[in-house]
């Protein structure tokens, strides 16, 4: 589903530039969930941009559902994104003056759906996060844990391939947090790819495979299970 | 470019902050109000400058005599000489361009007043000869019975036409009007008919206070013999009555043995000359009214396009949010733009209501408190009204247009990263 090759990307402030990605190299196969750890400023999000169309990369070369991502127009990029890819930001990142509803139909407004049959999906969707008797709701008149919820629905509602997660549970508490991320795993097992950023360990546990990051190179990528059994020996 | 969907997503993001949108559209509706109320105020002036030159045909003139200034051929300068019957004829004759002449005399002169008296009510009245031409020249509306016609006037009969302020004076409520007599200077006239001017002059006193006579007749019976004390000329629709006061005064010139320079030996009163200056003046005023209109609104826009750009800078996030689930740069443009043209064009929209409501109100309290000087019937075209439309537009989409272009300028992930 997501192939990344050498991939690398600087930031530049003046004079100054700021190698922040250093030739990464990794996969995705469809179905997966792998998390990405790594330290505050290791890169984890700036790749997580890259392979949601957010940003781009300096080099290297990046395949998305065997579609190379790559000098893409706005344009084009938006249309990726919204049949592509679906996100969830840590502060869920949801429009304060639309209900919940209408903030989950929103990514089937860019794909020119028709009101009542976003509405009919929106409503699936809110319904599959729980959250049905708050459909109406502004996200000021939402919890934490709900408005995630929401963001979930959301990024569901245009039922891309890949979900994008950055730390999803990073605003919420830990019982919350389990929730969610409950919540997330029941969508992988249905098969849908998920990628995620998180520095919580116990979150990235919950995924199967764990892709560690630090200054900008990956240290480490494997299955669930063997990071435990590091963690434990 | 409109559709529902669009309409509802423009709303919902005006609703959401209902003052920030109030602020921002008051300042064009403001500048629209006050660029129409100028335009309006401008054009009511205008018509009530133009209505106080009273009824006349706009092409016309007056001729009358002042004198010579310029001795010419043994004869003196200061030489008083009268118009006579003769002079309109070869006007008429020499000038095929002219419409209309219509010779005149007034009893006592301007603004005279002469005793006129029915049985026992007494009153004082202008008395006017005229001849039936006058009224396409002068329009007047004949309340009853007729005006003066080519018969009154060969066999000099002694009729006269009232006006409504003598019919008041004169008669009683319900009397019997035409057919009944008034002595004039101690003669007797039959009144054949009632007028009043078609249009209000302001003065309405003389206007109404007013009694035409046949000119032959008042000729005769007042010893104006075919004296004419002066003669109201109008040209034909497609020759200015300006072009030919040469050709009239050296008729006039010509018959009364006058110096061929001494133009100032006549009186010559050009309506033309006095439209066109008026016009002029309020061509220059309807300027400045869409200047000033103009630049009140500009500032209105320049708010809108001041506040658009603050609203697209505290949505940046919520546009980085739009972008990562989908929306095109076109989109996020079309959506800014439009929200700007739509805030113009509402506001804009209540600004000319609001100054159609003034407008109306003004011509209500006109209505009720009757004629003012120098102001009447303040309105604007349709064209006016499309034009502010234009302009509200033409506005909106500059307004918008930066603040669309900025709006995209960004990265989503940057606008992504904004609090």
């Amino acid at each position: 589903m997501i192939q990344i090759k050498d991939l690398h990307k600087s930031y530049h402030m003046g004079s100054n530039s700021l190698h922040v990605l250093k030739g990464i190299n990794f996969n995705v196969k469809e179905g997966e969930m792998v998390s990405i750890m790594g330290s505050s400023g290791s890169g984890k999000s700036t790749l997580l941009n890259i392979i949601g169309i957010l940003d781009e990369a300096d080099s290297g070369s990046y395949v998305l559902d065997g579609v190379p991502i790559k000098n893409l127009n706005e344009k084009v990029a938006a249309n990726y994104r919204n049949k592509f890819l679906g996100f969830i930001f840590q502060s869920f990142n949801l429009i304060n003056y639309k209900s919940a509803l209408d903030n989950v139909a929103m990514p089937l407004y860019y794909q020119g759906i028709k009101r009542k049959e976003r509405i009919e999906k929106a409503e699936y969707y809110l319904e599959k996060v729980g959250l049905t008797p708050w459909l109406n709701h502004l996200p000021s008149e939402l919890s934490g844990g709900q408005k995630q919820r929401v963001a979930i629905a959301r990024a569901l509602a245009s039922n891309p391939k890949v979900l994008l997660a950055d730390e999803p549970t990073g605003a919420l508490d830990s019982k919350t947090s389990q929730e969610v991320m409950e919540l997330i795993q029941g969508i992988n097992d249905e098969g849908k790819t998920i990628l995620m950023v998180t520095h919580e360990h116990d979150i990235a546990q919950m995924t199967k495979r764990i892709v560690h990051l630090k200054d900008g190179v990956i240290i480490d990528d494997s299955p669930v299970q063997q990071v435990r059994a590091s963690v434990y020996v | 470019m409109f559709n529902k969907e669009r309409w509802d997503e423009i709303l919902e993001a005006l609703n959401a902050n209902k003052f920030r949108t109030f602020l921002t559209a008051f300042g064009v509706f403001w500048g629209i109000a006050i660029l129409v109320l100028l335009l309006a105020l401008t054009n009511g002036l205008q018509k009530g400058v133009v209505s106080s030159f009273g009824n006349f045909a706009a092409n016309s003139s007056f001729v009358y005599v002042r004198g010579t200034t310029i001795p010419y051929k043994g004869l003196p300068k200061n030489r008083r000489f009268d118009l006579d019957l003769d002079d309109v004829e070869a006007i008429k004759q020499q000038i095929p361009e002219i419409k209309y002449v219509s010779p005149q005399n007034r009893l006592g002169g301007y603004m005279g007043a002469n005793n006129v008296t029915r049985g026992s009510e007494t009153g004082a009245f202008q008395v006017e000869a005229h001849v039936p031409d006058i009224i396409n020249q002068n329009p007047m509306d004949i309340l009853q019975g007729r005006f003066i016609n080519e018969s009154d006037l060969t066999e000099k009969r002694k009729v006269c036409v009232i006006g409504t302020g003598v019919e008041k004076s004169l008669y009683k409520k319900g009397e019997e009007i035409i057919g009944s007599y008034l002595k004039i200077n101690g003669v007797n006239f039959m009144v054949i008919g009632i007028f009043k001017y078609s249009k209000s002059r302001g003065d309405q006193q003389e206007e109404v206070n007013t009694i035409v006579t046949p000119f032959t007749t008042f000729g005769q019976v007042f010893n104006f013999g075919d004296k004419v004390g002066w003669m109201a000329i109008t040209a034909y629709d497609d020759v200015n009555i300006t072009s030919l006061k040469p050709r009239i005064l050296n008729v006039l010139k010509t018959r009364h043995t006058v110096n061929p320079d001494d133009d100032a030996a006549f009186g010559y009163h050009d309506i033309s000359e006095d439209y066109a200056r008026v016009n002029g003046l309020f061509a220059i005023l309807t300027f400045v009214g869409y200047f000033v209109g103009s630049l009140i609104l500009m500032s209105g826009i320049i708010g809108i396009s001041n506040i658009m750009l603050i609203v697209v800078k505290e949505r940046t996030k919520e546009i980085g949010i739009r972008r990562a689930l989908g929306a095109t740069p076109f989109v996020v443009k079309a959506q800014i733009l439009q929200e700007s043209l739509i805030l113009t064009i509402m506001s804009g929209m209540v600004g000319i209501s609001f100054a159609a409501g003034i407008i109306w109100l003004m011509n209500y309290l006109l209505d009720l408190s009757g004629p003012v000087d120098n102001f009447s019937n303040p309105s604007v075209s349709m064209g006016v009204v499309f034009t502010a439309l234009i302009i509200l537009v033409v506005s909106g989409i500059l307004a918008g247009l930066i603040p669309a272009n900025s709006a995209t300028k960004m990265k989503p992930v940057d606008a992504l990263r904004i609090e």
